[in-house]
């Protein structure tokens, strides 16, 4: 018996479609996967309760890499095999990671590609396959809780990433297998995640102290847009620094030196430095005893209070300051008008970070949500309304097409394909045909903006769908799709259904334009919106002229005999006055001329066509029909 | 007529309207699709229909349309833990058959 959900209402699935949708949060030191059950986000724990599965891989000769704490248990003893924090070279060539300290922990595999890969007996590895261990991992772990095949999933990228190391992370969930719906902010998860996104417009910081980074993200929401306004932050700074600067005091209480000990003896003292500084966070002081693991004696007992851990520990949370200042200054804000500090992270447990953040932003930090998993329920929110569970009108709208974009159509008129402030990603597709008789080749010119006239919009790209087999004008059925992708990126198919040829082009709708152009081009499309719609009815009228003027035109010359003179002089009559008033007329004059061409020519249509079937059955029996 | 809840079902229907903010309570019915004739409909509800039959259990009102009733009768709705897998699951007296999964069934 398959175990249900509770749906929103009227969204029950049928059996057997259900829609399971995953967020995840891919993190430097631990990741995590959530997901929406009975209308509540949750993390999923593994089957020994933990919901935190650390970002460490193990690659072993002739087995299957382990994934996250049995891999990091074997860090100290299989440090060359063991790979931890590969999320800071997603995305990066060999000299950006050389660059950095990474370089003397793991052997890199010389190459000519770009891709570092990491030596290990298994062979040599790049992050994104390490990382899609990772995936696999949380996927399979959510795969075995949600009972079914994942649908689709939301994955978390900090917000600095650039396009490099975000197509990494998709390229590592593709390799998991993952149908990743977009990759979100994590400041932005973090907001969703408190309903930021449904409360007033405002701006907000999310300030993510996590175990070895430290990111600060101040966001600004605009019409459920977040819109991110500037990032600070230090790669190298984190709760395992407090952990050291703990140690490090313990080691000179007890009169000891780090070049004395072995590797297993600092671990164990980092370990009891993470103890002490966890007991802190509700106690005022904790009782410390170092024994020496190796020989099991006793070395040193003290009291370790929180006035000792403030003293070392404020020189770091200032250091996460400045940052802060940094930020804002960035974003060119007071600290007065942040509406909503949002803590995320381990290390924002510390009562410490807590106050002083608080002091700083003149506010009380929010910390309801457990900073560990804040980031991964914020993404499976987000999962869950993508995948369509939830009723239409509470789409959140996270990202959307600044202006429309379309293409032209006869007589240089936009036909908008997707209208502007549509969420992304988005598909849609509209039919077109050809206008003349024998069409073989059709242009499809892509622009953008919010005019009712070509000239008026923005070209953003042109292309030809060629081999189009020979038909009457308006018996060509042509798809023209327009997908933009979640990074905003604009494909535009053409396809001929009957033939199946098609033609593609990409472009970036944003690139080259700034904000002001956009505004501009927004109050310019207001404050034409009248003459706008008049010039599109008028030119819609003469496009429309021209076809029936050119049709009647080229059957007087095929078939004139037909016509009575009388006859001949009426559609004359017509014609010309449509010509005159096509040029000089309104639409709606443009309109009466082409329908009185129309009744005008009627019965000659009639009896061409009778004339057409007449011809084509003369000298056939009827059974050859 | 009777539509029961168990504890650990009554619990966690409590738990997720808080957790909603809204809703008048549970609504519970068939609807007919599904590789074996019928499948569960469970929703939260945020009025109740005139022609809704409403069940009093454990402090959750639950509702249930006068058609879904004759195959919903005498349901108790438990909810369940399956390794790591879990939600609720109809113990429906009148069920006959069942597809292999035991998302849809016939009467």
């Amino acid at each position: 018996m398959a175990l249900l959900q509770i749906s929103e209402p009227g969204q029950t699935a049928a059996p057997h479609q259900r829609k399971l949708a995953v967020g995840i949060d891919l993190g430097t030191t631990n990741s995590l996967v959530a997901t929406v059950r009975s209308g509540t986000a949750e993390t999923l724990p593994d089957t020994q309760g933990a919901h935190l599965l650390p970002s460490v891989v193990r690659y072993q000769k002739d087995a299957l890499p382990q994934v996250g704490k049995i891999a990091r248990q074997s860090a100290v003893t299989d440090p060359r095999n063991t790979i931890s924090s590969v999320k800071r070279f997603m995305g990066r060539g060999l000299a950006d990671i050389c660059n950095g300290s990474a370089a003397i922990e793991y052997e890199f595999a010389d190459g000519e590609s770009a891709v570092p890969r990491i030596r290990t007996v298994a062979g040599d590895i790049s992050p994104v396959e390490i990382s899609a261990e990772i995936l696999k991992t949380l996927k399979l772990r959510a795969e075995e809780s949600l009972g079914d095949e994942l649908t689709a999933a939301v994955i978390t990228v900090p917000a600095y990433f650039d396009d490099a190391q975000r197509q990494s992370t998709k390229d590592a969930a593709h390799l998991a297998g993952l149908n990743v719906l977009r990759l979100l902010n994590e400041p932005t998860a973090a907001a969703v995640a408190y309903g930021l996104d449904k409360g007033s417009e405002g701006v907000h910081v999310v300030y993510d102290l996590g175990g070895g980074t430290f990111d600060i993200s101040i966001l600004r929401l605009n019409r459920g847009v977040f819109e991110v306004m500037s990032t600070a932050g230090n790669t190298a700074l984190g709760g395992d620094d407090f952990d050291r600067a703990i140690a490090q005091w313990l080691l000179e209480q007890a009169g000891l030196d780090q070049a004395g000990l072995s590797a297993g003896q600092m671990r164990a003292l980092l370990i009891e430095s993470c103890r002490a500084k966890e007991a802190l966070t509700d106690a005022e002081t904790v009782e410390i005893t170092l024994t020496d693991i190796e020989a099991g004696t006793q070395i040193w007992q003290g009291e370790f209070s929180r006035e000792q851990l403030h003293v070392l520990i404020d020189p770091m949370i200032r250091q996460t300051l400045s940052a802060c200042r940094r930020a804002l200054r960035d974003a060119d804000i007071e600290s007065a008008d942040i509406e909503d500090v949002v803590m995320v992270g381990g290390s924002t447990r510390t009562p410490r970070v807590r106050e002083l953040i608080g002091d700083f932003f003149q506010c009380q930090p929010r910390v309801d949500i457990d900073p560990d998993k804040v980031v991964a329920t914020g993404a499976a929110i987000q999962a869950d309304i993508l995948v369509g569970n939830k009723p239409d009108n509470e789409m959140l709208l996270l990202d959307v097409i600044p202006l429309s974009l379309g293409l032209e159509t006869m007589g240089g008129l936009v036909e908008k394909v997707i209208n502007r402030n549509t969420t992304i990603p988005s598909a849609k597709a509209q039919d077109f045909t050809t206008y003349k008789d024998g069409q073989t080749a059709l242009a499809v010119h892509i622009v953008q903006g919010e005019r009712e006239l070509v000239s008026d919009c923005r070209s953003l790209a042109r292309f030809e769908l060629r081999g189009i087999p020979p038909m009457t004008a308006g018996a060509a059925r042509i798809r023209v799709t327009f997908q933009v992708d979640a990074d905003g990126l604009l494909s535009v198919t053409a396809r001929e259904q009957i033939s199946g040829v098609e033609s593609t082009v990409q472009v970036k709708p944003s690139f080259g334009l700034t904000d002001n152009e956009i505004e501009t081009m927004l109050r310019d499309s207001i404050d034409h919106a009248e003459g706008d719609v008049a010039a599109r009815m008028l030119r819609e009228q003469q496009v429309d002229a021209d076809r029936i003027l050119e049709s009647v035109e080229s059957a007087i010359a095929a078939d004139g005999q037909l016509l009575a003179s009388e006859e001949h002089a009426r559609i004359e009559q017509a014609m010309a006055s449509l010509r005159e008033l096509r040029d000089h007329g309104d639409a709606q004059q443009v309109k009466q001329a082409v329908q009185a061409l129309n009744e005008a020519s009627t019965d000659f249509a009639a009896r061409r066509m009778d004339a057409g079937i007449q011809s084509a059955m003369t000298g056939h029996k009827i059974d050859e029909f | 007529m009777s539509i029961t809840l168990t504890e650990a079902a009554a619990v966690r229907i409590k738990a997720f309207l808080d957790n909603r903010g809204s809703g008048v309570g549970l609504r519970l019915g068939i609807k007919t699709t599904g590789c074996s004739g019928m499948a569960y409909v469970i929703e939260f509800a945020d009025e109740i229909d005139d022609a809704d039959k409403v069940f009093e259990d454990k402090g959750v009102s639950v509702l249930v349309d006068p058609k879904s009733l004759i195959y919903l009768d005498g349901t108790e709705l438990d909810y369940t833990k399956e390794g790591l897998n879990e939600g609720f699951k109809f113990n429906n007296p009148n069920v006959k058959d069942s597809c292999g999964c035991g998302e849809s069934f016939t009467v």
